[in-house]
């Protein structure tokens, strides 16, 4: 453990030297300065955790000292000697920043007292420090990496939303990870004590939902053998997550819009209101406006949801965050497997930045798992990974040409739709002999491996 | 085989010295004599404070003491003052020749009024090895089973223990080799 480090102040060669063997059999690593300015010059050699300073020196006054010193550094104990007690400097001192004041002759036994107290206060506060960026650290929810100028904005807005109440929609592509930006909202919240219920929407039929979202009273519908809470009713004091809010039918949305401004709801089949304080979290990958436009959605459920907008671009465009990811992923899949993969080799990780992950993050890290699972070396290469890297060329968006983009577009379709050949062709817009003829040309096949 | 010196500066009766001189002996196994030393009192005593300045009684210990070859240690039965603080128990040099130890606020008539001798010479005992451990190099301990743990009170005195603790006691032994 370091030594504690003592600065002793005063003019009086008698004084410094009575405190220096005071503290010096303490134990304290302990310095003398007759003046503020000696005193100064040795702060500004060497930190102290506590001054010893007498209030009146000739030249700079121990209060002169006081303010220059917490210039230099505000971490300081500063306590000042003196021996005109008076209330209105022991004040001044004391707004100035001092610990405290202590008359001479000093009773050694308040002087002891000061100084323990003093020194477990300082040292009571460094530990709330660490513990506080230990804190902040571990409320950043585990996969929310990223050191990119987007993911660095986003952060920034969590912050920023986070203290409020305020219902917040995230949008982004499927995989990008908008329940990880739920989470980090709710647990840099007021609400963090309480939890936070997800409710995926596109998940659950109508009824389902309903019963879902409100719970039901005994003998609600068929198979309600028992009273169930409903999602509202557990986010009771916390946050609730709607998760594909697009896809809520109309009259769900009428339920839902009523439940958002009254905070009160009824459980199926039952007659007791019941009251829940939540906050609400909404997120969609799809295009609220359009749905807006075509009557699908409703505009006042909309303006309900959309009071402050979080969009996480697709993984393709913060390519910078890919490394991080894989790493951190690497690393994850390493503990959980008990493996001992040190890298990617290089070329790997070439492909892995190239790529254009129609699957966001969630693609990144199912690859990144896999690729530890049948990973024999002691680094990652392209075999490893789930996909047909033969031909990288494929995933070089640096030619421009129609033919590379058709190429490249092709396989973006038939991979977010986990190679349905008939789907990705009624969504390209063509027969599927074409989607065939075209895999032909461009010699793409899924890879099985 | 460490020489301790006992000097008493003003009145201490002989008995006590004995008694003191006795403690140390079986404790510390060290060879232990009272010897007279020439004090001034009136020139380290500060009228207003009606008390005895510790720091000069031990300088003018150290001239006469240049041919003992041990630690010094001056009993006083007197008040002991530093400038800078309201009274002391005793003064030691750290990991040095001279020691003093008062037993003036020792004694349990200056608290309560009632004479407790046992009591007092458990608290002088405990200030003398404190003293002493200074003199050996011993600075405060945290434990408050041992001698060397810091007493700015008679309370902390009374609570702490009357000897070393085991790494004390093992830094003491070295230092008496």
């Amino acid at each position: 453990m370091e030594k504690v480090r003592i600065l002793i102040v005063d003019d009086e060669n008698i004084v410094r030297e009575s405190l220096f063997h005071w503290f010096e059999e303490e134990g304290y690593e302990v310095d003398v300065a007759e003046d503020g300015e000696t005193a100064l010059k040795k702060f500004e050699k060497g930190k102290y955790n506590l001054m010893l300073v007498d209030m009146k020196m000739p030249g700079m006054s121990g209060l002169d000292l006081l303010t220059r010193i917490k210039e230099i550094d505000d971490e300081v104990i500063f306590i000042l000697i003196t021996a005109f007690a008076s209330v209105p400097t022991a004040i001044r001192a004391l707004k100035d920043g001092a610990f405290d004041y202590i008359t001479k002759p000093i009773d050694p036994e308040e002087l002891s007292h000061i100084v323990d107290k003093a020194l477990n206060q300082q040292s009571l506060k460094k530990e709330n420090i660490l513990l506080k960026t230990k804190i902040d650290e571990i409320i950043r929810p585990d996969n929310l990496v990223g050191e990119s100028m987007q993911m660095k904005k986003i952060f920034s807005l969590i912050n920023t939303v986070a203290p409020t109440d305020t219902t917040v929609m995230i949008r982004g592509e499927s995989g990008t990870g908008k329940e990880l930006i739920a989470k980090a909202i709710h647990i840099n919240s007021n609400r963090k004590y309480f939890p936070i219920i997800t409710v995926n929407c596109g998940a659950l039929s109508e009824s389902l939902l309903e019963s879902e979202l409100f719970g039901h009273e005994k003998g609600a519908f068929t198979g309600a053998q028992y009273k169930r809470k409903g999602k509202f009713e557990m986010a009771n004091g916390g946050t609730i997550f709607l998760d594909e809010i697009g896809t809520v039918s109309p009259k769900m949305q009428i339920d839902l819009l009523r439940v958002l401004e009254t905070k009160q709801f009824y459980r199926v089949g039952g007659n007791e209101m019941i009251k829940s304080d939540f906050r609400v979290i909404a997120a969609t990958n799809e295009n609220l406006e359009t749905q807006l436009k075509n009557g699908l959605f409703r505009e006042d459920l909309y303006y309900r949801l959309n009071v402050f907008s979080i969009f996480i671009p697709p993984l393709r465009e913060r390519r910078d965050d890919i490394e991080l990811l894989a790493q951190y992923f690497l690393k994850k899949f390493n503990t959980n497997m008990n493996k001992k993969i040190s890298d990617f080799k290089r070329e790997t990780m070439d492909f892995l930045v190239n790529y254009n992950w129609p699957g966001n993050v969630r693609e990144l890290e199912n690859a990144i798992e896999r690729a530890v699972v049948v990973c024999k070396e002691d680094k990652v290469s392209a075999e490893d990974l789930p996909f047909h890297v033969g031909d990288v060329s494929v995933l070089d968006e640096g030619d421009k040409s129609l033919a590379a983009l058709e190429k490249r577009h092709i396989i973006k379709i038939l991979q977010e739709n986990n190679w349905n050949i008939s789907k990705s062709a009624e969504i390209l817009g063509i027969d599927r002999v074409t989607l065939y003829n075209k895999l032909n040309r461009f010699g793409l096949k899924r890879d099985n491996s | 085989m460490t020489r301790i010196f006992l000097a008493p500066a003003g009145a201490i009766n002989n008995q006590l010295l004995e008694r003191i001189a006795e403690d140390i002996k079986s404790k510390l196994h060290a060879d232990v004599s009272v010897i007279k030393l020439n004090f001034d009192l009136e020139a380290v005593r500060s009228p207003e404070r009606n008390q005895y300045f510790s720091t000069r009684l031990l300088a003018q210990a150290i001239p006469q003491t240049t041919h003992y070859d041990g630690k010094i240690l001056i009993l006083m039965d007197a008040d002991l003052y530093v400038p800078v603080l309201t009274f002391i128990y005793g003064e030691a040099q750290l990991r040095g020749k001279h020691s003093i130890v008062s037993s003036f606020r020792l004694h349990e008539e200056f608290y309560s009024g009632e004479v407790n001798e046992d009591l007092f010479f458990e608290r002088l005992m405990k200030e003398v090895y404190h003293e002493l451990g200074h003199n050996f190099g011993l600075i405060h301990c945290r434990e408050w089973d041992c001698v060397m743990h810091s007493s700015a009170g008679i309370e902390e005195v009374d609570i702490k223990g009357g000897f070393y603790c085991s790494s004390c006691s093992a830094q003491i032994s070295k230092a008496l080799e």
